[in-house]
Order: structure tokens, then C-alpha cells, then sequence
């Protein structure tokens, strides 16, 4: 990665000298309102976090000590493992079919077509516009009888389904709602697209290379640092969100749409479980430490990095 | 889908007769795609729009019509007037601006530190840094809120405000590379004169940084102006509301007027449309400086 090649031009460490140490000290003064958030915000919080999470702790009493008892009631609650798949299950499909689209939209740009910047904008515009605005549109376009996708179907004959409020159909619609979002997604691989060398192709066309065995050969292998951090990132972000869930369909109907950090959230300020609450919000930090781990240990096996070659 | 696939290299080294035609067959492909594609996503737009202009018989109707009978401006200050909106959009904008003000400052400071001056813990910390951006979080929510309500800040703009001028990680990291790839040269120059390091900061680095500086104003704002999260836990009191939580209010209140609901949730988006419209090449710019693609 790019952070990484910058870091190792560094000049190496040398006996510090009275100048490194006043350079030194200067560092700190300038990063020092990021290392007082840091502690503040996030060192401070996720210790507290997790002292909390062995109390038992309804907001208006305070904390009394309950050991490791919330992590037990955690696997007797058949919701914890409700949000986890369903957190899990709009990740995957999200994330997976979030990465076709947004690919393929790319590819398509990429063709050096007349228009191509007006077409990127509107790719690209329903990412950029977010929150409740989009969640009062997609509830509409959602609509049983009134909706948009409901009365395209009509239009072929078809009774569309009642999306967010049947059990089976309401993930489903919240993953359809989340591709219209690729384009964020797509600019960031159409700049890969774009930066992927010339002569390379050029290179596999000398060595009699057909159109797909360039795609396969160079531009799959040349994006996949791309994809990499995209699927991560991507994926980590689904675990979280749940603001749109929240507005939407408040996790129903049945449960179908109760997200992880929505039943967090319920536990924190609707129940006031501030003890079990962050008992959850440490499990998913577990989580996604793991998921982080096994992530970066499988694109040693298939990542490409053009730094490689080099050394 | 597939066809995109197979019709994409479809060009290149072809025999000769043959690369004509299948140049203008792929043109034809492509263009087809392109347009379909981008009917199916903007779709949605001119349907909050024609939704928003609708009477409010013309909503319900079915089977449903694209277009309005007439056209109802009218929905759009009613449904403004319908809630003190002009009290939410003056908080949206205290909040907003004080993000992004925050953020510029503290960020561009803390990514000159990593840029520019060595010290035997930069690695540790930017890695720790890249590392804080995967922090999910619900792990910090609930502390924080606590935090917040100790030094009594629950239901004040502070909770909103506070957090942005302690740095953004993501924010870090894209200042950095940029600052990176403004040239040494410049400030050893300035340092032979007698500049001090604040000097250098301030006086060469920031004025030569404006497009990634208005990258970050621009993130900053979008992604503030739609925040929904944390005014829906710090804030309770109306007159505080932010225009996200007063849409949010309006819809519980007004679920069945679509057509005023779409209206006045258009007028919330127009600001986000017009940074948008006016800084798009920065936008995407940013989006690929910051090798958001981890290159």
C-alpha cells in the first residue's frame, strides 16, 4: 500500500541529536489534538466500554458489579444471534453485490465514451446524498401499493411483494436500497481502472493476449489491492450501520431488519442497559478484529501488489 | 450484466475488416447499457420530485402515475411552514460549520505532524491512527454518551461539535499524502531564512493545499449535514433539532403526506446537491487521492 512504500523512504533513526529532539517534541505538539481525541474519545470510551460491560447498569442508578453475567445472558438471547445474522447477512449480500455493480459501472465508464463525466455524476449522486431524505424516498419507492419498484412490476403483470413489510422480502429490500449507493463504490474503482499502466496492456496484446485474458490477466490482478480494502471497509461499515434500518423499519418486520448496532442502540437509550449494551458493542469489536485478521491473512493469497515485484 | 463483460475488450485486436464493425457494435452496447443504467438510478430522483409536486388525492392513486396533474409548488412552503424549520436549519448550520472548521484545523495539524516531522513513534502512531479508523462505533457510543452527560453537555450542540476539533482519522490520512507531495525543498528554503515550523505550517503548506483542504470542507460538510445518529442521542429539546432530526420529527407527524414529506426532504438535500454540483471534480478527486482504494 501506498502508506506503506511512503513510510519505509523515511530517512532511518540516528542518535537523537538536540535538533531530533526538539523535531521530536514538535511532533507531538502538532499531533496533540489528535492524541487528546484519541484518548478522550476512543481509549477512554472502549475501556469504559468494557469495565462496563461487567456491570450491570440501568442508566439512572449506576453501575453495580456483575462480572462476566452479561456476556453469559448474551448467548441465552436468541436477538443477540438474531442481529448477528441479520447484521451478517445484509453484510455479505450488501457488500458482494455492492462490488458487481459498482464494478461493472466502472468498467463501463471506463470506455472512454463521450459523456462519460455527466454519466459518473449520476452514478455517483445517490451515494452522496444520505440519510433520513433517502430513507423517507426508499420507503415510499418501497411501498406495497404506491411504490415505484411495485408499480414497474405492475406494468409486466407482476404483484410485487409488500418489501418492508413482509419478513422474507424486507432484507432483500434493504439491500436493493444499499446498491443504489454503489457509485461511491464505482469512482473509487474507476480511478484504479484508470491508473492501471498502459504498457501493460500493451505488453499482453504483444504476447497475443485476447481481450479477456487482458481483463483476467492485468486489470483483475492490478485492482485487486482496490477490491481488497473496498470488501473490508465495505463490509466493516455494514456491521455498524443501522441508522437508516432505525428510521425505516425500527428491525421489523418480525425482527427481519434488526441490525446489530440497532439492538445495541435499543439496549443503550431505549432500554437503558448501558451494562449490556457494551457488552455487545465489545463482542462486535471482537468480531470485527477477527474479520479484520482473516481478511488481510486471505489477500496474502490472492492480493496483488505491484510493490512486490520490486523487491 | 455478463454482456458488459464480453462486450467491453471487445475492440482490440481484431483483424482489420472486422474492427469497424465491432467497434460500432460495442459503441451501440455500451451507450445502451450506459443509459438504461442511468435511467434506473435516476429514477428515484424524479420521483421524490414529482411526488413532492403532487396533490395529495394524486398520491395515492392507483394505479400510481408518474407525473402530477398539476403542479402543487405550494407543497413545498407548506410543509416547511408546518414545523419551525428555519430553527432546525440554523442549527444544522451552526453544527455543520463548526465541523468542518474543526476538522480543517485539527486535522491539517495533526497531518503536518506526520508529513513533515520525524520522530521515533511517527510509524507506531500513523499506523495506530489507520488502525482507529476501523474502531466500530457502537464500542464507543455508549461511553462517550456517558462521557457527554457527566460534564453535563447532554441535550447542547456540544456533543456534536466537541469531537471534530480532536482530529478525523480519515481526514489525517488524506491531508498527509497530500502534504507529502508538496516538495521539501519549499520549507528547508524557508527554514534557512528563519521560519519556524508554525511558520512553515502555516505559511507554505496550508496556502499550497487549498484542493485537498476543499476536499475535506466538503466531506466534512456532507458528511455532517446528514448526520442523524448522534442528534437523535445527545438532543432532545426541539428548539436544538437539527434538520435531520426535525425531518425525522415531520415524518412521524406527517407519515401519510408524501407529497409534503418528499418536498421538504428535497429542500434538506439542496445544499448537499449544491456543494456537490459546484466542487464534483474535487469530490472525485478526493475520492482517488486518498487512494480511498488503499493504493
Amino acid at each position: 500500500m501506498a502508506m506503506q512504500r511512503s513510510l519505509d523512504t523515511r530517512p532511518p533513526a540516528r542518535r537523537m541529536s538536540k535538533m531530533a529532539r526538539r523535531e521530536e517534541l514538535e511532533f507531538f505538539l502538532f499531533i496533540s489534538p489528535w492524541i487528546i481525541g484519541l484518548i478522550l474519545f476512543d481509549f477512554g470510551p472502549i475501556v469504559a466500554s468494557f469495565l462496563a460491560s461487567l456491570t450491570e447498569w440501568p442508566l439512572l442508578e449506576g453501575p453495580k458489579w456483575a462480572g462476566l453475567a452479561n456476556y453469559v445472558t448474551m448467548f441465552r438471547d436468541p436477538l443477540f444471534f438474531t442481529a448477528l445474522y441479520n447484521s451478517i447477512y445484509f453484510g455479505v449480500f450488501s457488500v458482494s453485490l455492492g462490488l458487481v455493480v459498482s464494478f461493472m459501472l466502472a468498467l463501463l465508464l471506463n470506455q472512454r465514451v463521450l459523456g462519460m463525466s455527466m454519466f459518473r455524476t449520476v452514478f455517483y449522486l445517490p451515494s452522496v446524498v444520505s440519510g433520513i431524505a433517502v430513507a423517507i424516498l426508499w420507503i415510499m419507492i418501497l411501498h406495497q401499493d404506491f411504490g415505484l419498484i411495485n408499480s414497474a412490476l405492475s406494468l409486466f403483470g407482476i404483484q410485487g411483494p409488500g418489501w418492508l413489510v413482509q419478513p422474507q422480502w424486507a432484507k432483500p429490500a434493504l439491500i436493493l436500497m444499499s446498491l443504489w449507493g454503489a457509485g461511491g463504490s464505482m469512482v473509487i474503482y474507476l480511478a484504479g481502472l484508470q491508473s492501471v499502466p498502459v504498457h501493460l496492456y500493451e505488453a499482453a496484446e504483444i504476447d497475443g493476449a485476447g481481450p479477456w485474458q487482458k481483463f483476467r490477466n492485468v486489470t483483475l490482478p492490478m485492482m485487486t489491492p482496490v477490491i481488497f480494502y473496498n470488501l473490508i471497509v465495505g463490509f466493516i461499515a455494514s456491521l455498524q450501520g443501522f441508522v437508516l434500518v432505525l428510521i425505516m423499519t425500527n428491525g421489523g418486520p418480525a425482527n427481519a431488519t434488526l441490525m446489530y448496532g440497532l439492538y445495541v442502540y435499543r439496549n443503550a437509550f431505549q432500554f437503558f442497559k448501558m451494562g449490556y449494551a457494551s457488552a455487545l458493542a465489545w463482542v462486535l469489536l471482537v468480531i470485527i478484529i477477527v474479520i479484520t485478521a482473516i481478511q488481510f491473512r486471505l489477500a496474502n493469497r490472492w492480493v496483488f501488489y505491484e510493490g512486490d515485484l520490486r523487491r | 450484466m455478463a454482456a458488459t463483460n464480453t462486450a467491453l475488450p471487445a475492440s482490440t485486436s481484431k483483424p482489420a475488416l472486422g474492427i469497424r464493425r465491432s467497434r460500432t457494435l460495442k459503441i451501440i452496447v455500451v451507450y445502451g447499457l450506459l443509459i438504461a443504467l442511468s435511467a434506473v438510478f435516476i429514477l428515484p430522483f424524479m420521483w421524490m420530485v414529482s411526488t413532492s409536486l403532487k396533490e395529495q388525492r394524486d398520491v395515492f392513486t392507483y394505479p400510481p402515475s408518474f407525473f402530477p396533474s398539476s403542479f402543487i409548488w405550494q407543497n413545498y412552503p407548506n410543509g416547511w411552514n408546518l414545523l419551525p424549520f428555519n430553527t432546525f436549519l440554523r442549527n444544522s448550520l451552526v453544527v455543520t460549520i463548526a465541523n468542518v472548521v474543526g476538522n480543517l484545523l485539527s486535522c491539517s495539524l495533526v497531518a503536518f505532524g506526520f508529513a513533515r516531522l520525524r520522530s521515533r513513534f511517527s510509524n507506531f502512531l500513523f499506523i495506530l491512527l489507520l488502525a482507529t479508523i476501523a474502531i466500530p462505533r457502537e464500542v464507543t457510543i455508549v461511553p462517550r454518551f456517558l462521557l457527554f452527560k457527566e460534564v453535563g453537555m447532554l441535550n447542547t450542540l456540544w456533543p456534536l461539535i466537541l469531537p471534530a476539533w480532536f482530529g478525523f482519522p480519515f481526514f489525517i490520512f488524506l491531508l498527509r499524502q497530500f502534504f507529502m507531495s508538496i516538495p521539501r525543498d519549499l520549507d528547508e528554503a524557508a527554514r534557512i531564512d528563519g521560519a519556524s515550523t508554525f511558520t512553515i505550517f502555516w505559511r507554505i503548506i496550508m496556502p499550497l493545499s487549498g484542493p485537498a483542504l476543499a476536499t475535506v470542507a466538503i466531506f466534512a460538510f456532507i458528511g455532517n449535514w446528514s448526520n442523524l445518529l448522534d442528534p437523535l442521542i445527545y438532543i432532545r429539546s426541539t428548539e436544538l433539532y437539527t434538520l435531520a432530526l426535525g425531518l425525522n420529527l415531520f415524518r412521524g407527524q406527517n407519515f401519510t403526506q408524501f407529497n409534503l414529506l418528499m418536498a421538504v426532504s428535497i429542500m434538506t438535500l439542496i445544499p448537499v446537491l449544491v456543494v456537490f454540483f459546484l466542487s464534483q471534480k474535487l469530490f472525485v478527486q478526493g475520492v482517488q487521492l486518498t487512494g480511498m482504494g488503499g493504493r
